[in-house]
């Protein structure tokens, strides 16, 4: 079956500047596509050309069989998007913000407040839909501009670093809509800096650097794909912890290293030498608390695909308080 | 001969999303409403076309009046046509302030992103004024009734006056809207709006018949197209051929409309 999204040789320059530079995308249907990178690497560049915002310079992209070139029309039919940054009309009250894109894709008007009213529900918004939305807060503004993107009901979703400036709670609000949204069916591509928001939310990831794709596949294939897993061990009783670094240093050819609270770890190529650690220890009676191999975080990831670490994030910073 | 000219037809929608009843006019009346409930929520939008009318009468029947006419209620007569379109000429340029201010702040990539026609949310903006040129009106006429002016054509007349303003204000608007459209930044919007309008405005018969000005001068007041329009209202207000000048006001309005509209798209279609 073809893909939902489906993108191949997307090329686009501003200038000198190569923003994409031959990308390849897929999503099948109902499935979450991360898109990871920092800063500048051409995310939103690609999520703008696929919904038809920016058309490229050369290569194609198809949204439900749909050329986003040759038929916008019926790509935007079919699509929501959420800009990276809140795109609601601030002067304009919630509700009135929902009504007029109801009004856009033809309801009528009772229509249209009807699914308002839905949708500010969904969103949390009900109390807050009379206010004009330039006295909302950083979290319930994009949580609008996510009701804003769903009035139609779209099959495939975009969105544009729904989370970047939001606060922990808000994000997991976001997190959910999204869970919520997918099991309902419908495809979600969704750019981010954070890889903890791809770790959760994405079926696939593909890593963006500089224009370019330079490495694709799950959560999981990704981390084992840079190699470098830690196998980590706590012994019940601090008295092991001697056996404990023998093993290790037996079984990997490595001097263990140990943290403060007493777990000795060692980096290993495989799992397999999980089972040979665990016999060994038994074998000489060490009762053990915490036995892992523990993947590297994406942020490992990221800096082993592509030789310099992710923009240095600040933590997300809160934006004003939830009502 | 307004925006009556065709927004593109609406794109065939895909067969899984009918959308009944939404056809470009209405999309863009939709975006009109959008407009004017802002300037509802900020009634000081209409500041601007509430304050000039009243100004620019004081200013030159009282300051200058007695000087041109002798007598200050005879210019008043002859003015009030004059200010009428002069006041309309600045209210157009205000909607190439807020195109430029809607697009740096993303609406219209939610608008760009949504199975409309393109052209609607610049129709929705140049119907919206509709309520600005009105305004500026209504002020003028009532603050002029109260210096004693009257129209000696009737009150259909001067309601008809007021339309053909109204309808070359909405094709003057489209200058504008591609100025909001390629210009980077707001204020340099509202420069360029103002370098315009005082020649043609003040290059005009607004003020001061034709008679009175230099030859070169002559030259230019009489086919600039706010005389046209001026001499069209000041014959539907207060007697005098209309035929002729309100040919030559359409004339001058499809045209801005024929080279304007198309611009306006194109830069519209290449922003952002």
């Amino acid at each position: 079956m073809e893909n939902t999204i489906e993108a191949t040789g997307l090329t686009l320059s501003y200038g000198d500047t190569r923003a994409l530079d031959g990308v390849d995308l897929s999503a099948p249907a109902g499935s979450v596509l991360g898109v990871l990178g920092p800063n500048g690497a051409g995310k939103t560049t690609a999520v703008r050309v696929l919904a038809t915002l920016l058309r490229p310079d050369a290569g194609s992209a198809r949204i439900h069989g749909h050329d986003v070139v040759r038929e916008p029309a019926a790509v935007r039919g079919l699509i929501g998007l959420t800009g990276q940054y809140a795109s609601v009309d601030e002067d304009l009250t919630g509700r009135q913000n929902l009504v007029m894109i109801g009004r856009l894709l033809g309801c009528s008007r009772p229509e249209a407040h009807a699914r308002a009213t839905e949708l500010l529900a969904q969103f949390s918004l009900t109390d807050a839909g009379g206010r004009s939305a330039k006295t909302y807060s950083g979290g319930m503004r994009r949580r609008l501009d996510l009701a804003a993107s769903l009035v139609n009901r779209p099959r495939v979703l975009f969105l544009d670093e729904p989370t970047t400036g939001l606060d922990p709670r808000s994000r997991n609000e976001v997190w959910d809509t999204v869970r919520g949204l997918v099991d309902d069916g419908t495809t979600v591509l969704l750019t981010t800096q954070y890889l903890e928001e791809a770790d959760e939310l994405a079926d696939d990831i593909v890593v963006f650097d500089t224009g370019r794709v330079v490495a694709r596949g799950t959560s999981d294939e990704l981390k084992h794909r840079t190699g470098a897993q830690t196998l980590t061990v706590r012994p019940r009783d601090r008295a092991d912890q001697p056996v404990v670094l023998a093993v290790l240093e037996q079984v990997s050819g490595v001097v263990p290293s140990t943290d403060a609270r007493g777990t000795s770890s060692v980096p290993v190529s495989s799992e397999e030498l999980l089972g040979a650690v665990l016999d060994r220890l038994t074998a000489q009676g060490v009762a053990v608390s915490e036995l892992a191999v523990r993947l590297p975080s994406l942020d490992d990831v990221f800096f082993a695909l592509t030789g310099h670490a992710t923009d240095s994030e600040p933590t997300p910073t809160p934006e004003g308080s939830l009502a | 001969m307004t925006t009556l000219t065709a927004p593109p037809a609406a794109a065939p929608r895909p067969a899984t999303r009918p959308a009944p009843g939404s056809s470009a006019l209405q999309q863009s009346l939709t975006l009109a409403w959008r407009n004017v409930v802002k300037i509802r929520h900020q009634p000081e939008a209409l500041m601007d076309v509430s304050l000039q009318p009243i100004i620019f009468t004081v200013l030159f029947v009282f300051v200058f009046g007695g000087a041109i006419a002798g007598d200050w209620h005879d210019y008043l007569t002859y003015l009030v046509p004059g200010i009428l379109v002069q006041t309309l000429m600045f209210a157009t340029g205000g909607i190439g302030v807020a195109l430029n201010n809607d697009i740096s702040k993303g609406v219209f990539d939610r608008f760009r992103s949504l199975p409309i026609a393109r052209s609607a949310p610049l129709v929705g903006a140049v119907f919206a004024d509709v309520v600005r040129y009105v305004t500026s009106i209504v002020v003028l006429l009532a603050f002029v009734l109260a210096l004693g002016f009257r129209t000696t054509e009737g009150v259909p007349a001067a309601l008809l006056a007021s339309l053909v303003g109204i309808g070359f204000a909405m094709c003057l608007s489209w200058v504008f809207v591609w100025i909001g459209l390629t210009v980077r930044s707001a204020g340099a919007v509202q420069g360029i709006g103002f370098l315009a309008m005082f020649p043609l405005t003040f290059g005009s018969t607004a003020l001061v018949s034709a008679d009175t000005l230099p030859g070169w001068l002559q030259a230019f007041t009489r086919n600039n197209p706010v005389t046209h329009l001026i001499d069209t209202i000041r014959g539907l207000m207060l007697g005098g051929p209309v035929a002729e000048p309100l040919a030559w006001t359409a004339g001058w309005a499809a045209l801005l409309l024929v080279v304007f509209v198309p611009l306006a798209m194109r830069a519209y279609k290449r922003r952002v």
